[in-house]
C-alpha cells in the first residue's frame, strides 16, 4: 500500500526522474508480455529487477531501450518522452545496455572493440575520417583498466573468457559515459571471484548515472541493490529495499509457492 | 590526404601487393599478350569492379547482392547511349525512315528520340549519369530494403527479382532499348575511334587505372572505422545499434558504393567491347560476379581481382575447347568454393603461401644480420 | 485499356484468364509449398529447386512416350504414374544432395544459396547432355484436354481443374503431415530448438534429410503439372525460381496459407495482366507491384509478430 501512495505522490513530479515508466504495455499477439508497468529511477539508483522467467524482465529493457515498440504506456528518459524515438537516438540521448549473452564483435579487438563503442564519428562520414587521435586512446585505455583488461588490449575479442566478455560489453558502455546503464544479468555464468569484481566494478562505476540490472544471483542482489523491483506477470508484484521484498508474502509466494 | 595517414592506411604488404598488381596489370600483360587477347582481359577486369564491390558488401557488410548486373548494366547502357547517339548522325542513317535516331529505334518503328534520350548528346551528362544513375538507384533499393531491416536471404532474392524485372523490362521495349541484342555497332567517342588497337591499348590502361583507384578507395574504406563497423556489424549488429549507430545507414553507403563501381565497371565495358546488351544485366551474370569475388575471396580486395581474372580466363579457354564441360566447371566451382574454400584464393594464399615467403625472407634477414655481425666482430 | 471492351465481356475475360491461370497457381503453389518447407525448416534457400522440378517434367515427358509408344492401351492413366514415380525420383535426388551438401552447410544461408545455384548448372548441363537442347513436349490423354463450356466466352479446361485438385490434395496432405502428424511435431521441434530437439532423442540429421527430400519431391510433382503449360527444356526451370521465391516470401515464409494466398494472388494477376498488357510487361508489372509490397512489408502477408 504504502508503495503504492509514494508512486502516486512522486508521478507529481516525474522531471526528477532519471527514468520513469508509465502504463508501458506490450502485446505479442494479444499476449501481454509487459502489462502496464511502472516504476521509477531516481539519480545514481542503482536498481535491480527480479522476478521468475518469463516475467518479463528483458522486455521491459527492450522496451526502454527501442528493441521493442510499446503498445502502450509512456517511457521518459529525464523528463522526455522515448517511445518513438529510434534505438541510435535513445543511446545517443545517454541510455547504454548490456545484452543477456555477451555480445561483443568477435572479430575485433578487445582495443578496436571499444575504440568503435568512443562516441564519436557516428555517421556515416564520421566513420569513414575518424582519427584514433589521443583522446580517444586515453578513452580506450581508461577504461580497459576500469574493466581489468588493460594488458588485453590487442588480444582478440573472440579468445577471451566469457566473464572477460562480459566486463568488455560493459567497459563499452561506460565508455559511451551514459547516464543510464542497463544490465541483462552481468555476472550469469561468471565465477565467485569474478561475481566479487564485476560487484565492485558496479558499485564504482554508478558515480554520476543511475544503473538498472536485471540479475537472478540474489547474494549479488544483496550486494549491489539500492532498490529492488519483483516482477511476475509482466507486471510490478513487489518494490522497495531487498529487506522489505524479502518478507513480502506475495514475493515469497511466487518465488516458493506453487 | 598527407602521407603520413596514408602510410598509416597502407602498411608495406599493403604497398607491395598494390605494386605487384600494378606491374602485371600495367607492364606483364600488355607485353606477353597480343592486343586481341589484352583487350579480353581488359574485359575480365570490368567485372574486377563488380567485384571489388561485392567485397565491401558482402565480404565486409554482410549482405549479398544478387543483382549487381543492375548496377554493371546501367553504367554501360548509359555509356552505350552516348556512343550509338555520336554514332547515329543523320549523315550515316540516312537511309532510315527517319534518319538521326538509333538504327533499332527506326526498325521499330519510332520516329521521334525518346526524352530520356536526349541528354545523352552530351558527354559530361552521360558521365554523370554512369555513375550517379546506379548510385541513386542503389540508394533507393538500399533505403526501403535497410531501413526496414531486411537482409540475408531476403536481400538476396529481391536484389535478384530487380535483375530479373530490369531485364525482362529491357527485352521488352526493344524500341527504347535494342531488346534483346542490346545497343550494339558503337563507333566514335567525341570522334576518336574506339576500334583502333591504339584505342583498345589507351582503353586498356585507362580501365586498369580507373580499377587501381577503386582498389584504393576500397582498401580505404576498408581501413577506416567504417571498414571496422562493417565487421562489428557482421558479428553483432544489435551491440553496433545499441552502441548509437544508424546500422541501416553503413550498409546503404556499402551497397551505393558497390553499385557505383560496378557502374564504372560497365562503362569501361561499354568501350572496351563496344556493345551492351541486356545479357550482363539479368539474374545469370549478376550471379556470376558473386562467384568470380567469391573464388579470390570475398573478404580480400586483391583476391577480388586476381578470381575474376582467373574466373574467366578458365571460362574463355574451357568454352573454346570443351563447351559442355564448362557449367560442370562453373557448377563446381560454386559448390567448392563454399563448401571447402570459403576465403578463396585468398584464404588459401593467407593460410599457404603467405607464411612460406615470410619464413624465406625472415631466414634470408637472419642470414644477413649473421654476416653482419660477423663481420662487425672481425672488425 | 479496359474502355475497349463492355463489362459483361471485362467478367469474361477476368474469368477465362482466372481459369487459364489455375495451372500456372498450381505450379506456383508447388513450388513454393516445397521451398518454403525447405527454407522454413532449415533456412535453407534451394537456388536449384527449379532444376527438381524440371526433372519430374521429363520423368513426365518419359513416360508419356514409354506408354504412347509400348502401352498405349494404358496411355490415359499415365499420367498419375507419372506424378508418383516423379515425386520418387526427384526426393530420392534430394536425400541424395542433402547428405551430399546442403547439411554441410547449415548456419550459411547465403552459402547454400550460392552452393545450390552451382548445382543447378550443373543439372541442367546433364539435361541437356541426356536430353538435347531442343525443348520437349507432353502428350496429354484425350480426357484431359476438354473443357467444360460455362457461357459461350468462358470454358473450364479440364486439365486445369484438375491440376487444381491435385494440388489441393496435396497442400491438405503437407498441412497434416506438418501439422498433425507425429513427424511434423518433430519438424517443429527442430525448427524451434535444433539442440534441445536432438537431445530429446529426436534425430535430426533425419528429420533434416526426410524434409528436404519432401520439399524437392513435391517439385517434381509440380514439374509434371508444368508439362501441360510449357514444353520442358534444360534451362526452363530458372525462368520460374524468382517468381516462387517471391511467393514464398510474398506469403511469409512460415506460413502455409500465406503461400497459396500469395501464389493465387500472383499467378492470377500476371494471367489476367497477359490479357491486356504483353507477355513480358505484365510479369514486369506483377514483379514490380510484388516488390513494391515487400519493401513496405518486408514480413510479408501472413507474419506473425513474435516474441525477440
Amino acid at each position: 500500500m504504502q508503495a503504492q501512495e509514494n508512486q502516486q505522490a512522486r508521478k507529481s513530479d516525474a522531471r526528477d526522474f532519471v527514468l520513469s515508466v508509465e502504463g508501458l504495455t506490450v502485446s505479442f499477439d494479444g499476449f501481454k508480455a509487459v502489462n502496464d508497468l511502472s516504476f521509477y529511477v531516481e539519480e545514481e539508483e542503482i536498481r535491480v529487477i527480479i522476478g521468475p522467467n518469463g516475467a518479463g524482465k528483458t522486455t521491459v529493457l527492450d522496451l526502454i531501450c527501442g528493441k521493442t515498440r510499446s503498445t502502450e504506456g509512456s517511457i521518459k528518459f529525464r523528463g522526455k518522452e522515448i517511445t518513438k524515438q529510434k534505438e541510435h537516438q535513445i543511446v545517443h540521448g545517454g541510455i547504454g545496455r548490456k545484452f543477456q549473452n555477451p555480445s561483443i564483435y568477435e572479430d575485433l579487438t578487445v582495443y578496436e572493440n571499444l575504440e568503435i563503442s568512443f562516441p564519436r564519428g557516428r555517421n556515416v562520414f564520421g566513420a569513414l575520417f575518424f582519427k584514433r587521435d589521443d583522446e580517444v586512446d586515453a578513452a580506450v585505455r581508461e577504461t580497459a583498466e576500469t574493466i581489468f583488461l588493460d594488458d588485453q588490449l590487442d588480444s582478440v575479442a573472440g579468445l577471451l573468457s566469457h566473464g572477460q566478455k562480459q566486463w568488455l560489453e560493459i567497459g563499452m558502455l561506460l565508455i559511451q559515459k551514459p547516464e543510464l546503464l542497463m544490465l541483462d544479468e552481468p555476472v550469469a555464468g561468471m565465477s565467485v571471484a569474478e561475481r566479487k569484481k564485476t560487484a565492485e566494478l558496479l558499485n564504482r562505476i554508478t558515480k554520476g548515472r543511475a544503473v538498472i540490472v536485471i540479475e537472478h544471483d540474489m547474494q549479488f542482489v544483496e550486494d549491489i541493490a539500492h532498490r529492488v523491483t519483483v516482477m511476475h506477470q509482466g507486471k510490478v508484484l513487489s518494490e522497495g529495499s531487498m529487506e522489505r521484498v524479502k518478507n513480502d508474502e506475495k514475493v515469497i509466494e511466487v518465488y516458493l509457492g506453487h | 590526404m598527407s602521407f603520413v595517414s596514408f602510410r598509416a592506411t597502407f602498411s608495406r604488404h599493403d604497398l607491395v601487393y598494390i605494386g605487384i598488381l600494378a606491374a602485371l596489370l600495367f607492364a606483364i600483360l600488355p607485353l606477353f599478350l597480343d592486343i586481341f587477347r589484352l583487350n579480353l582481359v581488359g574485359k575480365y577486369l570490368t567485372y574486377a569492379f563488380v567485384a571489388l564491390g561485392l567485397v565491401l558488401c558482402w565480404g565486409y557488410g554482410g549482405i549479398l547482392s544478387l543483382g549487381q548486373g543492375v548496377f554493371f548494366g546501367l553504367g554501360g547502357y548509359a555509356m552505350a547511349m552516348f556512343l550509338k547517339l555520336e554514332a547515329s548522325d543523320p549523315e550515316s542513317t540516312k537511309i532510315q525512315s527517319t534518319p538521326g535516331i538509333p538504327d533499332f529505334m527506326d526498325w521499330n518503328q519510332i520516329t521521334e528520340l525518346p526524352w530520356f534520350w536526349e541528354p545523352f548528346y552530351s558527354l559530361p551528362f552521360a558521365l554523370l549519369a554512369i555513375i550517379i544513375v546506379p548510385t541513386l538507384f542503389a540508394y533507393i533499393i538500399g533505403v526501403a530494403m535497410f531501413k526496414r531491416r531486411v537482409g540475408g536471404v531476403y536481400f538476396a532474392i529481391i536484389t535478384q527479382a530487380i535483375a530479373s524485372i530490369l531485364t525482362i523490362l529491357i527485352i521488352g521495349q526493344q524500341g527504347y532499348t535494342g531488346g534483346v541484342n542490346g545497343i550494339t555497332d558503337l563507333r566514335t567517342l567525341l570522334g576518336w575511334d574506339i576500334r583502333t588497337d591504339s584505342a583498345k591499348y589507351i582503353l586498356y590502361y585507362l580501365c586498369c587505372f580507373l580499377l587501381l583507384v577503386c582498389l584504393v578507395l576500397a582498401k580505404l574504406i576498408t581501413k577506416s572505422k567504417l571498414g571496422r563497423l562493417l565487421v562489428a556489424m557482421r558479428d553483432s549488429e544489435d551491440r553496433v545499434r545499441f552502441s548509437g549507430y544508424d546500422v541501416a545507414n553503413f550498409k546503404i553507403f556499402v551497397f551505393c558504393v558497390g553499385a557505383a563501381f560496378a557502374a564504372i565497371g560497365g562503362a569501361m565495358f561499354t568501350l572496351q567491347v563496344g556493345f551492351m546488351s541486356p545479357s550482363f544485366v539479368g539474374i545469370v551474370p549478376s550471379i556470376e560476379m558473386v562467384i568470380f569475388c567469391a573464388v579470390g575471396g570475398r573478404f580480400s580486395i586483391y583476391g577480388a581481382i586476381y578470381g575474376t581474372l582467373v574466373v574467366n580466363w578458365a571460362k574463355t579457354t574451357f568454352s573454346e575447347s570443351f563447351p559442355e564441360l564448362w557449367l560442370f566447371a562453373m557448377g563446381a566451382l560454386f559448390i567448392g568454393v563454399t563448401m571447402s574454400f570459403p576465403r578463396g584464393l585468398a584464404g588459401l594464399y593467407s593460410s599457404y603461401v603467405e607464411p612460406f615467403i615470410l619464413n624465406r625472407w625472415k631466414q634470408l634477414k637472419s642470414k644477413q644480420n649473421l654476416k653482419v655481425s660477423a663481420e662487425q666482430a672481425r672488425v | 485499356m479496359f474502355s475497349d471492351y463492355t463489362s459483361a465481356e471485362l467478367v469474361s475475360i477476368f474469368a477465362m484468364q482466372g481459369f487459364a491461370g489455375l495451372i500456372l497457381f498450381s505450379v506456383f503453389v508447388l513450388m513454393a509449398l516445397g521451398l518454403a518447407i525447405i527454407f522454413g525448416q532449415m533456412g535453407v534457400i534451394n537456388m536449384a529447386h527449379g532444376e527438381f522440378m524440371i526433372l519430374g517434367a521429363y520423368i513426365t515427358y518419359l513416360l508419356s512416350s514409354f506408354f504412347e509408344n509400348n502401352l498405349p492401351s494404358l496411355f490415359s492413366i499415365y499420367f498419375f504414374l507419372a506424378m508418383i514415380l516423379a515425386f520418387i525420383v526427384t526426393a530420392a535426388l534430394g536425400a541424395l544432395v542433402e547428405w551430399g551438401m546442403v547439411r554441410h552447410l547449415y548456419r550459411r544461408p547465403l552459402d547454400t544459396l550460392l552452393a545450390t545455384w552451382g548445382l543447378s548448372l550443373i543439372l541442367q548441363q546433364v539435361y541437356r547432355s541426356v536430353f538435347g537442347a531442343r525443348e520437349v513436349g507432353v502428350t496429354l490423354p484425350d480426357w484431359m484436354m476438354g473443357s467444360i463450356p460455362l457461357t459461350d466466352l468462358v470454358e473450364i479446361p479440364f486439365n486445369g481443374v484438375f491440376v487444381m485438385i491435385l494440388t489441393f490434395v496435396i497442400a491438405v496432405s503437407v498441412y497434416f503431415l506438418m501439422f498433425k502428424s507425429r513427424f511434423g511435431g518433430q519438424v517443429r521441434a527442430v525448427v524451434q530448438n535444433r539442440p534441445m530437439a536432438g537431445a530429446v532423442g529426436i534425430n535430426t540429421q533425419k528429420v533434416d534429410r526426410i524434409t528436404f527430400a519432401i520439399g524437392c519431391g513435391i517439385a517434381g510433382i509440380a514439374g509434371s503439372a508444368f508439362t501441360m503449360i510449357g514444353s520442358t527444356g534444360p534451362t526452363s526451370g530458372q525462368l520460374y525460381i524468382v517468381d516462387t521465391f517471391l511467393v514464398v516470401v510474398f506469403g511469409g515464409a512460415a506460413s502455409l496459407l500465406g503461400t497459396i494466398a500469395s501464389a493465387f494472388t500472383i499467378s492470377q494477376a500476371q494471367s489476367t495482366m497477359e490479357f491486356f498488357l504483353s507477355g513480358s510487361m505484365a510479369k514486369v508489372l506483377t514483379l514490380l507491384v510484388v516488390v513494391g509490397i515487400l519493401m513496405i512489408r518486408p514480413q510479408g502477408l501472413f507474419a506473425l509478430k513474435i516474441r525477440r
